[in-house]
C-alpha cells in the first residue's frame, strides 16, 4: 500500500539523519546539510504554488524572513520553545501568503508575481525600522544548553531532515491527491479549469497559503542557526533565486523536482562558496536557470520522462 | 515641521521626479501594456544604461545624456535580441506565464550580479557641467539634475506617442496589440512589428538609464527599487496608455516626494507597493486603461 | 412560452465593455430538452452570451435563472456544477494530461454525485464521441477535428443538463460537421438541452428546433429555422441593405 511505503521512506529518511548525526564529523557538514535541507523545504515549499498552480512566488524572501523574525519576536516576547517557533512562523507566512492572494490571484498571473516580489522590498523596510526585533542593527542570540543533543549544529541538522521530510510528504499528497489534479488543471488553463468545475480562486488561495507556511517553517529556525540576524541577509535575493532555480532544475510537475533541485544545486553552491566568490557563484545560478527555461523548461524530471516515452 | 515651503518644494521636486519616472516607464508600458510580454528585466536594463553612462563618463567625461542617446541602437539590438529569444522559447509555445516570468527575472539577475562583479557595490555618479546647479522660482528651489532629465522624459514621452499616433510602424504596435489577423492581412509580420516594439523599449532604458544616473548615484541593486515603481506606474496609468503612464508617473513622484519629506525616504518604496496595490484592488484597468 | 418552466431563463441581460454595449437587455428562455440555434454575425454578442451565461463574464444588468433559480452572482465553477456547461470555439485542453485525465477533471469536479464509476464513465464518453483509441495520448498528438471531439466529450463529462456548443465546428470538413451534428443529437435524445452557437448555416438549420439571432447586442428575431429564413431582419443583419 502506497501510505506504507510512504511511512517507511520516511522512517529511514529521518533515521539516517540520526544516524549522521551520530558520527564524529567536521561540524561544517551539519551546516552545509542543513542549508541543503533547508533548500529543499523552500524549493518544495515554493513549487506548491509555482509548480503545481503556475504562479510564480518572486518573494521568498518575505515569507522566509517572516518565518525568522516572527521567531525573534515570539523569543522576545515570551522565550517560546522551538515547536512553537516553527508553527507560529509558518503560520504567519501563511496567513501573509492568504492575504498577497486574496488581493492578487482575481487578476492575471503577472500581477501576483509582481506584488510578491514588491512584498520583499516592503517587508525589509519594514523589519528595518522595527527595532523590537533587531532592526537594521541586527539581533543576536545567544543559544542555550543544546537539549539531548550533542551540539547545536546537529541538532539543528536532525531538525531540517524531519522539516524536508513533513514538507515533502505534505507537497507528495497535495500531488497526488484531488487538489493536485485540480491544480493542475488550472496551470495548464485556468479559464476552462474553471468551466469544468475547478473552484480556481479556492485552490490557488489554498496553494499560497501551504506555500507560505513552509516557506515561514524553513525560516522559523534560521535565528538558531546564524545566531545572528540581520535584515539584508535574511531578505537575501539568493533564496528568490534559488527558491525558482532548483524546481526549475529538478522539475515543476512532480514533488521529486525540487528535492533534486535542492540536493544538486545546493551542494553545488555549498562546494562553490569555499572555492569562488559568491557572486560568481551567483551569476552561474542565474545562468543556469535562462538556460533550464529556455531549452529544458521541464526540467531533469521531465528529461528523463522524454527519454522513457522515447524508449518506450 | 510643517511649512509649506517644505511641501511646496516636495511637491515641485515630485513632479520633476515624475518626468522622469515616466522615461523609465515607458518602456514597460510598451513591452507589457501594448506587447503583453512581463519584461520585469526592465529595470536591469535602465541600470545598464546607467553603467554605460558612468563608464562613458568616467572614461572619456562624455556627457551622461549624450551617452544615454549614443548607446540607443545597441541597446534595441539587444533588445530585439532579447524579444526574439522570448518568441521562440515561450510566445510561440504559448506558454508565456510561468516560463516567460522565470526568463526576465533570470536576465534581471544575470544583469544585476554581473554589474556587481565587474563594478563593486559602491556608489557610482556622474559629473557633467548642470549636476549641483539649481535655479530658484519663488522660494521653491528646482535642481538642474533633476530639472534636464524630467524635460527629457517628457520628450521621450511625447516622442513615443508621436510614434504609435502618426507612423506606420507605430500604428502597427498599436494593432498588434488588438487584431493579429488582420494586422497580417495589411502585410504586416506581428512577429517583426512587436520586435520592433521591444526594441524600443529597450532603447528607452538605454536613456533613462542615463537620466537616472544624473539624478542619484547608482549601485547594482538599485533596479530593484523600480520593479515596484514602474509597474505601479503602468497599472495605474492604465496598460497601453501613454499619456496614462505620464499621469501615474507624476502622482507617483509627488507621492514619494511628500512621503520622504514628512516621514523619512526609507518609506519612499511602500508608496510604490501601495499605491499598485491600491490600483490592483479598486480599479485594475488603471486610470485610463482600455 | 413563459418563463416559468424554462431550463434557462436570460432576463435582460446587459454587458458594456468600457463605452461599447456588447449586450443590449437581450431576453432568451430555453425550455428543458429543446435545441436552440444562436446566430448572428460577428460582433453581434453571442459568445459574449454565453460569456454572461457560463459566468466567465459579470453581467453589468439583468438576471439570469437556471431551473427557476437566480444565478447571476454565482461563480462559473458553480454553474458548472447546476449543470450548465460549456465547450469553447478555439479547444483549451489541459496540454500536460491525457486525454482520458481531461475528462477526469469535470467528473471529479463538476458532477461527483452523478457519475458513479468515474473511469468507466470517461471510456464510455469517449467510446461515443469516438476517441477510445486516443484515450492515453496527449492533446498535443490529437488532429484538430480530434480536438473539438475532446472539447466536446470534455463538456459532457461534466454531465449537463444544458450543453453550450460554441462554434464546434469551424474549420471543419462536411463530413466532420455531420460526425459532431450526430454527436450533439444522441446528447439531445438522453435529454441534455443544447445551445448551438454557429455559423455553418447547415448545420444551425438541421440541428435547431428554434433558433434565436441576435445582431449589435440586440435579440433581432426568433423563429424556427424555416421562419428565420425568411425573415428580413435576419438578412439585413448578415448582408446589410
Amino acid at each position: 500500500m502506497k501510505i506504507r511505503g510512504a511511512l517507511v521512506v520516511t522512517v529511514a529518511v529521518i533515521g539516517l539523519g540520526v544516524l549522521v548525526g551520530g558520527l564524529r564529523v567536521n561540524p561544517y557538514i551539519y551546516f552545509a546539510g542543513y542549508v541543503v535541507l533547508q533548500y529543499v523545504v523552500i524549493a518544495t515549499a515554493w513549487n506548491v504554488l509555482g509548480g503545481y498552480a503556475g504562479y510564480v512566488n518572486f518573494g521568498t524572501p518575505a515569507f522566509f524572513a517572516l518565518g525568522a523574525y516572527t521567531s525573534i519576536a515570539l523569543l522576545e516576547a515570551f522565550r517560546a520553545p522551538l515547536p512553537v517557533l516553527i508553527l507560529c512562523g509558518g503560520l504567519v507566512a501563511g496567513l501573509l501568503g492568504l492575504g498577497i492572494g486574496y488581493l492578487t490571484l482575481r487578476l492575471k498571473g503577472v500581477f501576483f508575481s509582481i506584488a510578491t516580489f514588491a512584498l520583499s522590498v516592503v517587508l525589509q523596510t519594514l523589519i528595518i525600522n522595527w527595532d523590537y526585533v533587531g532592526g537594521a542593527k541586527g539581533y543576536t542570540l545567544i543559544r542555550p544548553p543544546v537539549p539531548f543533543f550533542r551540539s547545536w549544529a546537529v541538532l539543528l541538522f536532525i531538525l531540517m531532515v524531519v522539516l524536508a521530510v513533513v514538507t515533502v510528504l505534505v507537497a507528495r499528497t497535495i500531488e497526488r491527491s484531488w487538489i493536485g489534479r485540480g491544480l493542475a488543471a488550472l496551470r495548464d488553463n485556468e479559464e476552462a479549469a474553471e468551466c469544468m468545475g475547478v473552484p480556481t480562486l479556492r485552490l490557488k488561495l489554498f496553494a499560497t497559503t501551504i506555500s507560505g507556511f513552509f516557506l515561514g517553517v524553513a525560516g522559523a529556525p534560521f535565528p538558531y542557526y546564524v545566531t545572528y540576524v540581520e535584515p539584508s541577509s535574511t531578505f537575501d535575493l539568493n533564496y528568490a533565486v534559488n527558491a525558482l532555480a532548483m524546481p526549475m532544475i529538478g522539475g515543476t510537475t512532480t514533488w521529486l523536482g525540487p528535492v533534486i533541485g535542492a540536493v544538486l544545486l545546493g551542494t553545488a553552491q555549498q562546494i562553490a562558496t569555499v572555492t569562488i566568490s559568491s557572486e560568481l557563484n551567483l551569476l552561474i545560478v542565474g545562468v543556469v536557470l535562462v538556460l533550464f527555461v529556455v531549452l529544458a523548461p521541464e526540467g531533469l524530471t521531465g528529461l528523463v520522462r522524454k527519454l522513457r516515452r522515447r524508449r518506450a | 515641521m510643517f511649512s509649506w515651503d517644505l511641501v511646496a518644494n516636495a511637491v515641485v521636486a515630485g513632479i520633476l521626479l515624475g518626468g522622469f519616472y515616466a522615461a523609465v516607464s515607458l518602456g514597460v508600458s510598451l513591452t507589457f501594456g501594448l506587447l503583453d510580454v512581463v519584461n520585469i528585466a526592465h529595470p536591469a536594463f535602465v541600470i545598464l544604461g546607467a553603467y554605460a553612462a558612468y563608464v562613458m563618463n568616467s572614461s572619456f567625461g562624455l556627457d551622461p545624456i549624450l551617452t544615454g542617446v549614443l548607446f540607443t541602437p545597441l541597446f534595441y539590438l539587444i533588445g530585439a535580441g532579447v524579444y526574439r529569444i522570448y518568441y521562440g522559447s515561450f510566445e510561440r509555445r504559448g506558454e508565456e506565464s510561468l516560463r516567460g516570468l522565470v526568463f526576465f527575472f533570470g536576465l534581471l539577475f544575470i544583469i544585476e550580479v554581473a554589474l556587481s562583479l565587474k563594478y563593486g557595490v559602491d556608489y557610482r555618479m556622474v559629473e557633467a557641467a548642470y549636476i549641483g546647479k539649481s535655479i530658484d522660482l519663488g522660494g521653491v528651489g528646482i535642481a538642474f539634475r533633476l530639472l534636464v532629465p524630467c524635460l527629457v522624459g517628457l520628450a521621450m514621452t511625447l516622442a513615443l506617442y508621436l510614434f504609435l499616433s502618426r507612423t506606420f510602424y507605430g500604428r502597427a504596435v498599436m494593432g498588434v496589440s488588438q487584431d493579429q489577423v488582420a494586422l497580417r492581412l495589411m502585410g504586416a509580420n506581428p512577429v517583426r512589428i512587436k520586435t520592433i516594439a521591444f526594441g524600443l523599449g529597450i532603447a528607452a532604458a538605454s536613456l533613462s538609464g542615463a537620466l537616472l544616473i544624473t539624478i542619484s548615484p547608482v549601485v547594482p541593486s538599485t533596479d530593484r527599487d523600480y520593479i515596484g515603481r514602474v509597474f505601479a506606474i503602468t497599472v495605474l496609468g492604465g496598460l497601453g496608455s501613454i499619456g496614462g503612464t505620464l499621469v501615474a508617473s507624476i502622482i507617483l513622484g509627488v507621492a514619494e516626494s511628500l512621503m520622504a519629506t514628512l516621514f523619512g525616504p526609507s518609506w519612499s518604496l511602500a508608496v510604490s507597493f501601495g499605491i499598485l496595490l491600491l490600483a490592483l484592488a479598486v480599479r485594475p484597468a488603471g486610470l485610463f486603461g482600455r | 412560452m413563459t418563463t416559468a418552466g424554462a431550463l434557462l431563463d436570460i432576463d435582460g441581460v446587459t454587458k458594456r465593455f468600457g463605452g461599447f454595449l456588447a449586450l443590449d437587455r437581450v431576453s432568451i428562455q430555453v425550455r428543458p430538452g429543446e435545441r436552440l440555434g444562436l446566430i448572428g454575425p460577428n460582433g453581434s454578442g453571442k459568445t459574449t452570451l454565453i460569456n454572461c451565461v457560463s459566468g466567465a463574464l459579470p453581467t453589468d444588468g439583468g438576471r439570469i435563472l437556471f431551473e427557476g433559480r437566480d444565478i447571476t452572482q454565482l461563480a462559473a465553477h458553480q454553474r458548472t456544477r447546476l449543470g450548465i456547461v460549456r465547450s469553447f470555439q478555439i479547444p483549451k485542453p489541459f496540454v500536460s494530461m491525457t486525454v482520458l485525465e481531461n475528462l477526469g477533471i469535470p467528473l471529479e469536479y463538476a458532477a461527483p454525485a452523478r457519475s458513479g464509476d468515474a473511469a468507466v464513465g470517461a471510456l464510455d464518453i469517449l467510446r461515443m464521441i469516438g476517441l477510445e483509441t486516443k484515450a492515453h495520448l496527449r492533446p498535443a498528438g490529437l488532429t484538430q477535428i480530434e480536438m473539438r471531439k475532446l472539447e466536446l466529450a470534455r463538456a459532457m463529462a461534466a454531465r449537463p443538463k444544458l450543453l453550450i456548443s460554441d462554434e464546434a465546428m469551424a474549420g471543419l470538413s462536411s463530413a466532420e460537421v455531420d460526425d459532431i451534428l450526430t454527436i450533439l443529437f444522441r446528447l439531445n435524445e438522453q435529454g441534455i438541452t443544447i445551445i448551438m452557437i454557429e455559423h455553418i448555416m447547415r448545420a444551425v438549420m438541421r440541428f435547431s428546433e428554434r433558433i434565436v439571432a441576435l445582431d449589435a447586442g440586440n435579440r433581432i428575431a426568433e423563429g424556427t429555422p424555416a421562419e428565420i429564413v425568411r425573415n428580413p431582419a435576419v438578412e439585413k443583419a448578415y448582408l446589410g441593405e
